[in-house]
């Protein structure tokens, strides 16, 4: 970190989308060989700057300059920033599955002879890629059979072989166990002796205090600091991220749980494409009426799978024993889900919770249209006037209840999905990731929510990888590790690190 | 959050102008506009033919020919909109035309069934298949498009085959009326009375379902619109039908057809689900909708449909053709598109489906008065519908 100009500078950014000032005003520049961690919450403006950068967003759909080694630059598409040497690994995976590791690094610029694809150069090339970054994969394997940390290690090389001097690396460990962890960490290291500057986003800050030299907060779309990271601790930062007291973010909770209304013994769920395999491993839980049951872990440690079985939608073979309000039930698919009471908002809105180019009243009535607005023969007065009282309910921010909902923004998009839930009128609600991708303001309507549905008696089951909503809105924490509970905690005894620790394995909990 | 009070002044103010949007929103969505464009454009390929023809395009003759010929590709059309909105397609309608119209017509030649049976068992054998295929697309997964596909060819095959590749005349004269008759003026005149009574009905009893629902009431315009416009539409055809030789047989089928898809896709949970099935069918899932029940359903209805259409276009030819039907299914899938419904599903209306049948009618009988030769009439068609579809897609970007 000794050179004396910048190879990265970003300077005055500013974008801006309809409604919303992402970013504003945002600078960070980056040096050779450094590990530059850039933190926020969701919602920050950390993956719109890094968009910036790539060229997602081209010149001049953004204001102010990016500079490389001191030239001012401006990218008119993905293509030319790729060419400058500015290269992304995002959190979602871009590689093609069916498409080998070879074939996938390669994707787009395969060495050719006579105009046909020269395939002993290419696995070389990538044999070679595999060896210099010392991963155990053979090139020749197809990508859909790698585990995820495994398709996270080759998306990195992919992005390396571009020759990139700069690499942004987008929440990298989520989807990796501790050994390639290490392994992530050990590749960074060694770029780093070669001069190549890293951005790296991520939630996990003590990676961030593990790795970086330079630690930049951004909140709400401005940059708030940027301070060497010896001169800085966790509290500090959490505070910059944040702007105010952890616990204002969440409402105070005044909450006291009734009888166990739902118990789930014994879950076991197969992985569809591993057979013996098992993605959750005989685990068995129980909530409250008027209880928050928080759910931790990291990515791939069997959460969404646990809800999906328990919802009769996981697409592999299961085992369970189910109990509501002490009864036995047969669940086999989402309709006895919804006809016990159960109600499930998933992770990702867009793919499963919303059918987007129909109207708010479409899609909030689309789970209990029988009950809502006839079992044969809808009436539609009578639907307006019941999606009225939820929109109202949730203050979704729309024109009307006939805006189509993929003109929402998330946080209102996010808004519609629970209130289609809402309307059956559930005993035990599932929430996934309820506010990935939301901003901060809707972030705290949807924690409000949330707060008051238990206060009025709905068990709530959430599964969140962010800790702070974890541990800010739950009664009680489980945390899974690899298909196992490896912790139990209660509001009372919860710390970040000890559910950390149960995350990543390292301890148990009882 | 208050209760709500007995009288609906009372409530508290409607969301932003929620309910008189929905009015105004439903005259001004993608579909509703995507209708007028359809209308205007029907309209305007009407007076062109009307000039170039030198007026016989719309005489009365003319017109209840044009009519009549738009009811198989209309019914057809019916049915096949409800598939794609769901997200799939069925090829072989053409083939189920050509096999149940073959049937119907044999059971009576050689088995010596009456008018009744013989048209039932035409119309089951629809049902069969459609039953066959849907369940084979629902359950077995398989691709619609290659089950279909497949259907295109086994079903022409079967009907070559119980035919023995003759073409079959039909003996029982009452066969031949379903597709060649008229409704006499009175029953014509009597039709349009009752439907007028059933649209004024339906129009006063939502407006107090909405004053009901404490939703802003509509206006005394807006309801008198909402019942003349139609009612004066359906006079204007019964009495255009009337002038030449009264509403054709064919025309009163593809009314009811059309109305009940409607219904259906409009009115009821069923139609509901077919455009959340196809519009996301994973968050359909998810909702609780069993896919597989409603894809199943919808591919048996257009089966029954696809016999309907198959028993009029027979009896319309008076006998049974081994090629009958042949391509037939482009056409109403052409007429779907034509008519705002997206092949990826979750988008489209029996409206449209069925305005788009009526415009490539009018275009095979426009030309067909002027005596251009089919090739070119083919040419055109299909410019015609690549336009269409272009012309929506690009508008739809912009958005």
């Amino acid at each position: 970190m000794t050179a004396a100009t910048p190879m990265l500078e970003m300077v005055k950014i500013g974008k801006t989308f309809p409604g919303v000032r992402a970013l504003d005003n945002v600078t960070l520049d980056l040096f050779p060989g450094e590990v530059h961690a850039l933190v926020g919450e969701n919602g920050a403006g950390k993956s719109t700057l890094m968009k910036v950068l790539s060229g997602v967003y081209s010149h001049p759909n953004y204001d102010g300059e990016i500079s490389i080694n001191g030239e001012p630059r401006r990218f008119r598409n993905v293509h030319e920033a790729e060419k400058a040497g500015i290269a992304i690994v995002y959190q979602e995976l871009s590689l093609v599955p069916e498409m080998t590791v070879g074939e996938n690094i390669f994707l787009g610029r395969e060495p050719r002879r006579f105009g046909v694809i020269d395939w002993e150069t290419l696995y070389e090339r990538a044999s070679v890629l595999m060896r210099d970054l010392q991963l155990d994969i053979d090139p020749r394997t197809k990508v859909i059979e790698l585990g995820v940390g495994k398709q996270q290690l080759v998306e990195i090389a992919k992005a390396l072989s571009h020759e990139a001097r700069i690499l942004v690396l987008d929440e990298p460990t989520a989807a990796l166990t501790e050994a390639e962890a290490e392994t992530l960490f050990r590749i960074l290291a060694s770029l780093r002796t070669r001069g190549i500057g890293m951005v790296y986003i991520s939630h996990r800050l003590a990676e961030v205090f593990k790795l970086s030299q330079r630690v930049t907060v951004l909140r709400d779309g401005r940059t708030i600091a940027t301070h060497a990271t010896s001169d800085l601790d966790e509290q500090r930062v959490i505070a910059m991220m944040v702007g105010r007291e952890v616990s204002q973010l969440f409402p105070s909770i005044a909450r006291t749980s009734g009888e166990v209304i739902f118990e789930a013994k014994n879950i076991s769920s197969e992985d569809p494409n591993v057979p013996g395999k098992y993605l959750v491993r005989d685990v068995s839980f129980s909530v409250r009426k008027g209880e928050v049951l928080g759910i931790a872990g990291l990515m791939g440690a069997g959460r969404t799978e646990l809800l999906a079985t328990l919802f009769g939608c996981y697409p592999g073979r299961t085992t369970s024993q189910v109990f509501v309000e002490g009864r036995k039930v047969e669940i086999n698919n989402p309709a006895d889900a919804i006809a016990n009471g159960i109600a499930f908002v998933t992770e990702d809105r867009k793919r499963s919770g919303l059918v987007l180019e129909q109207t708010i009243l479409r899609n909030i009535t689309l789970a209990a249209l029988p009950k809502v607005s006839g079992r044969v023969v809808t009436n539609e007065e009578r639907e307006v006037a019941a999606g009225e009282r939820i929109f109202r309910n949730l203050q979704v921010r729309a024109n009307s209840l006939f805006t189509i909902a993929g003109t929402l923004s998330g946080g209102n998009q996010q808004k519609v999905v629970l209130g289609k839930w809402l309307m059956i009128n559930p005993r035990v609600l599932f929430l996934d990731e309820p506010t990935r991708g939301i901003d901060v303001g809707a972030k705290q309507e949807i924690y409000a929510e949330i707060d008051k549905l238990a206060q009025a008696g709905l068990a709530v089951v959430m599964v969140s990888s962010e800790l702070p909503e974890v541990l800010g809105l739950s009664d009680r924490i489980l945390v899974l590790h690899e298909g196992q509970i490896t912790g139990e905690f209660t509001r009372a005894n919860a710390t970040p690190e000890a559910v950390m620790a149960c995350a990543t394995g390292q301890a148990v909990h009882a | 959050m208050s209760t709500p009070t007995k009288t609906p002044v009372e409530r508290p103010p409607m969301t932003a102008d929620l309910a008189p949007a929905g009015t105004r929103k439903a005259l001004f969505s993608a579909s509703a506009i995507r209708s007028y464009t359809m209308v205007i454009a029907l309209v305007a390929v009407w007076i062109i033919f009307t000039a170039i023809t030198d007026g016989i395009f719309l005489e009365a003759r003319n017109f209840s020919n044009l009519m009549r010929q738009t009811a198989v590709t209309g019914i057809l059309a019916v049915g096949m909109v409800m598939v794609i909105i769901a997200g799939h397609i069925d090829l072989s309608v053409g083939s189920l035309v050509g096999v149940t119209g073959m049937c119907a017509v044999l059971t009576q030649a050689t088995l010596g069934w009456g008018l009744v049976p013989s048209l039932l068992a035409g119309l089951f054998l629809g049902l069969v298949i459609g039953a066959l295929q849907g369940s084979l697309v629902a359950y077995g997964k398989i691709p619609s498009f290659i089950v279909t596909l497949g259907g295109l060819l086994a079903w022409r095959g079967a009907t070559k085959g119980i035919s023995e590749g003759n073409t079959v005349p039909i003996q029982v004269v009452a066969f031949k009326r379903i597709g060649q008759a008229y409704l006499p003026a009175t029953a014509g005149w009597i039709l349009a009375a009752v439907a007028i009574a059933i649209i004024l009905w339906l129009t006063l009893r939502r407006a107090s379902s909405r004053k009901q629902h404490g939703l802003v009431p509509w206006s005394a315009a807006s309801i008198a619109a909402r019942i003349i416009i139609p009612s004066a539409l359906i006079l204007g055809l019964v009495v255009a039908f009337n002038n030449y030789a009264g509403v054709p047989i064919p025309v009163v089928i593809l009314i009811a057809v059309a109305l009940a898809g409607a219904f259906i896709t409009q009115n009821t949970t069923f139609g509901r689900y077919l455009y959340a099935i196809g519009g996301n069918s994973e968050a359909a899932r998810l909702s609780g909708i069993n896919l597989k029940s409603h894809v199943l359903a919808t591919f048996c209805i257009l089966g029954v449909l696809a016999g309907i259409s198959g028993i009029i276009y027979t009896a319309r030819v008076g006998a049974a053709a081994p090629d009958a039907g042949t391509l037939l299914e482009l056409d109403a899938i052409a007429a779907c598109v034509i008519g705002g419904a997206s092949l990826m599903g979750g988008r489209g209306t029996v409206f449209g489906a069925c305005l788009g049948a009526l415009f490539m009618a009018s275009l095979d009988n426009g030309m067909s008065l002027k005596n251009v030769p089919d090739f070119i009439q083919d040419i055109v068609k299909g410019g015609i519908l690549v336009s269409a579809v272009g012309l929506d897609f690009i508008g739809r970007r912009r958005d």
